[in-house]
């Protein structure tokens, strides 16, 4: 009996299964495929020759490449783009001293509050401050950007697939669509409709390809680095994809590094356990008997 | 119950006596994984992943337990919190990073260990209980990682556990009550997150039970083997400590050595880059989906695009739940005298054909909800059912089984009346 009513159940499901599918199939040979700019002309993020130091099982942070990205989010991003789970105390990780990071915090407005009135004011920052987000709600943002509000940079390079990739390759991205070609195909030749909505542009990096933030690293030296790095677009791309990487997993090389003494102790403890094993088991393995 | 031979338990000093005598719980742990146990002689590795998985659950109470002490559950700062854990608590990021690689591992090795069952037929009599119990840790284990995933607040978070509760709107008439019951609103908020961290923290420990009973259970008969032919005398098993113990633990080094190469170097390689973007319902999420492990059942409620008699919908929820329930009446659906896949050649080939089969709807699970992925799926999930519904049955009826070796001892050493065993171990006479 459970048997035949097992039996029934399945062939319903598998029948309504297979009846869905033939529906799709006679849709899907009827119907033209999905034919779209997006799917065909986006490209998929790439990092900058000789990618990051901090890469791979062994990497390392570049101090000097962190502190450059750290001005050049200083000067340019901050702008419009929040910080928010980062803390000025925690820029003592990229080298400057407890003196440095004092004066470097004062040089932030944050808000806070007039202690002789209790009025709502701007203050200089202190360590223990995070990074002062440039607007002062999400109203305010939108406004000043086109109804497209800035994102936070905190976590930018974890909450995109090849995150730090995607940003080195989305600063140094924006093209001219009227001459952009992938594949030898000619975006305007394939797409002769596709114009980029004004206000946005054109970055095939960008998921939908029009993207609202105006390109912000446009000119050589736009950003004056302390160390005489000539600040070209992909150098400061590069920097700033670096300093993002930090901000999101500032515990990365921590991280690294703890995995090998764990690795190596388990690789050892575990050859330990198979000859402790081959040990134990020697006396039932079968023996011939002659 | 246990066999005749199983060695007795000794307390071997004046305070083990004691203890003993007033509450015998060295004899009990002696008696479930120690010396007192026997176990076939003839497991292979494919029996490691039920201590395997008894590690994970053991290892996700204890860092779940530490970053509950750091986590708040207020959609207002929950997001916030699992930062501070990654860079303001001491060795937050270690803690989270093994909890959430903790889960994904978790599914990993009780696969392995439903599939042995389903491959050496260890849901048979007199085992149907063990394999009851194991189903119903699944599915707690489900509801367990499904409301974890939530707790850290981003987008993936927001959007599946809105897509998750969503099902139950699927129900008719009372649908849209149920789902509103179960968020506390009409969308997943402040409320729902709460009774969620609620739920996560309480079901693990209802797991454990469900875990002590499911070993309960096995020590009854004991366990199986992938001869299938039950322990007819001493020569046929070895004590479960030290044997066992040192043939698991090599296998849990092994184990934590792939653990820790994710946890140390490929951490989010299993997660989700939106899960890094705060809960927005105002923003969708361009292709949700969720977690790993949860992909071919989701490949198989996302087959249901017809709406026949009923809505489409309502078909594929039916089917989820449907495709991990029809578990539980696998003892019954397979008729087969013998156990192991070893000694059935067509139970066999169709076993891989399911596994193959499992593995499609994995890969559609992931894909995006677009031709050819929904199609694939139909095919694969029609197959699922009838594999389980349909062939098995018919299988295990007319096939002709291999013959079976007379006793593990002869499995192992070729003969049974001439088995040797090494100078420590004496057969019974």
């Amino acid at each position: 009996m459970i048997r035949i009513l097992a039996a029934l159940a399945g062939l319903v499901f598998a029948g309504v299964a297979l009846l869905a599918f033939v529906m799709g199939a006679y849709n899907f040979a009827t119907e033209d495929a999905v034919h779209s700019p997006e799917h065909e002309f986006h490209l998929e993020a790439h990092g900058p020759e000789g990618g990051f130091q901090f890469e791979g099982p062994l990497g390392t942070w570049d101090i000097a490449q962190l502190q450059r990205g750290y001005k050049v989010y200083k000067e340019v991003c901050s702008a419009c783009h929040s910080l928010r789970y980062v803390a000025f105390r925690d820029l003592a990780e990229l080298g400057y001293s407890e003196a440095q990071v004092k004066a470097e915090a004062a040089t932030w407005m944050v808000p806070g509050i007039d202690p002789n009135t209790g009025e709502a004011i701007m203050v200089p920052g202190i360590p223990t401050d995070y990074f002062p987000s440039p607007y002062p709600n999400k109203v305010a943002a939108a406004a000043a950007n086109n109804n497209a509000i800035p994102p936070d940079l905190s976590l930018m390079t974890k909450a995109r697939h090849h995150g730090t990739d995607y940003v080195y390759s989305l600063l140094t991205g924006y093209t001219d669509p009227a001459t952009f070609e992938k594949d030898g195909k000619r975006l305007l030749e394939e797409f002769p409709d596709f114009s980029t909505p004004p206000g946005l542009h054109f970055n095939p990096y960008f998921a939908n390809l029009n993207l609202a933030m105006t390109p912000p690293l446009g000119v050589e030296g736009q950003v004056t680095f302390d160390d005489g790095t000539t600040a070209t677009v992909p150098q400061m791309s590069k920097d700033v994809a670096a300093f993002l990487t930090w901000t999101a997993e500032p515990k990365l090389i921590e991280r690294k590094q703890t995995g090998w003494p764990v690795i190596l102790f388990l690789l050892f403890a575990t050859v330990l356990a198979y000859f402790a094993k081959r040990q134990i088991w020697a006396d039932v393995k079968p023996k011939k008997k002659d | 119950m246990s066999f005749p031979w199983a060695k007795e338990y000794t307390p071997a000093s004046g305070f083990t006596k004691w203890v003993d005598e007033k509450l015998p719980l060295p004899r009990f742990v002696y008696n479930a994984v120690g010396a007192g146990y026997p176990v076939p002689r003839n497991l292979n590795y494919m029996w490691n992943f039920g201590v395997l998985a008894g590690f994970c659950l053991m290892l996700q109470i204890v860092t779940g337990v530490v970053l509950a002490m750091h986590y708040a559950a207020n959609a207002q700062v929950a997001f916030g919190t699992v930062e501070h854990i990654m860079r303001d608590v001491n060795w937050g990021w270690m803690l989270r990073y093994m909890h959430a690689n903790g889960a994904s591992f978790f599914f990993l090795v009780l696969y392995l260990h439903i599939f042995r069952g389903l491959f050496y037929s260890s849901y048979k009599a007199p085992r149907e209980m063990i394999w009851l119990l194991g189903v119903v840790i699944f599915l707690l284990s489900m509801a367990t990682a499904f409301m974890g995933y939530v707790l850290p607040w981003g987008q993936m978070s927001f959007w599946g556990a809105k897509v998750i509760t969503g099902l139950f709107s699927a129900i008719p008439l009372v649908g849209e009550p149920i789902q509103v019951w179960l968020l506390g609103g009409f969308a997943p908020d402040n409320a729902a997150l709460n009774r969620f961290f609620s739920l996560h923290f309480l079901l693990p420990f209802v797991i454990l039970g469900t875990v002590i009973l499911h070993i309960w259970a096995l020590h009854i008969p004991g366990s199986s083997n992938p001869t299938g032919v039950e322990v007819k005398s001493q020569s046929d098993t070895v004590p479960f400590h030290p044997y066992y113990t040192a043939k698991d633990g090599f296998g849990l080094g092994v184990f934590l050595i792939i653990y820790c190469l994710f946890v140390f170097y490929l951490p989010n390689m299993l997660g989700h880059p939106d899960n890094y973007i705060e809960a927005n319902p105002l923003s969708t999420p361009a292709h949700i989906v969720p977690e790993w492990y949860f992909y071919p059942f989701y490949a198989i409620l996302r087959a249901f695009t017809f709406d026949f008699i009923l809505p489409a919908k309502l078909w594929g929820v039916l089917a989820m739940f449907s495709s991990i329930l029809l578990w539980f009446l696998l003892p019954w659906l397979d008729r087969s005298p013998v156990r192991s896949g070893h000694y059935r050649p067509l139970f066999r080939a169709f076993f891989f054909v399911l596994l193959a089969d499992m593995a499609v709807l994995f890969y559609c699970g992931g894909a995006p909800a677009e031709e050819p992925y929904v199609m694939i799926s139909q095919i694969a999930t029609a197959y699922y059912f009838l594999h389980f519904l349909v062939i098995l049955p018919i299988v295990s009826s007319i096939e002709k089984p291999k013959p079976l070796p007379f006793s593990i001892t002869e499995a192992v050493l070729k003969s049974d009346d001439k088995a040797v065993l090494g100078e420590n171990a004496s057969p019974a006479t």
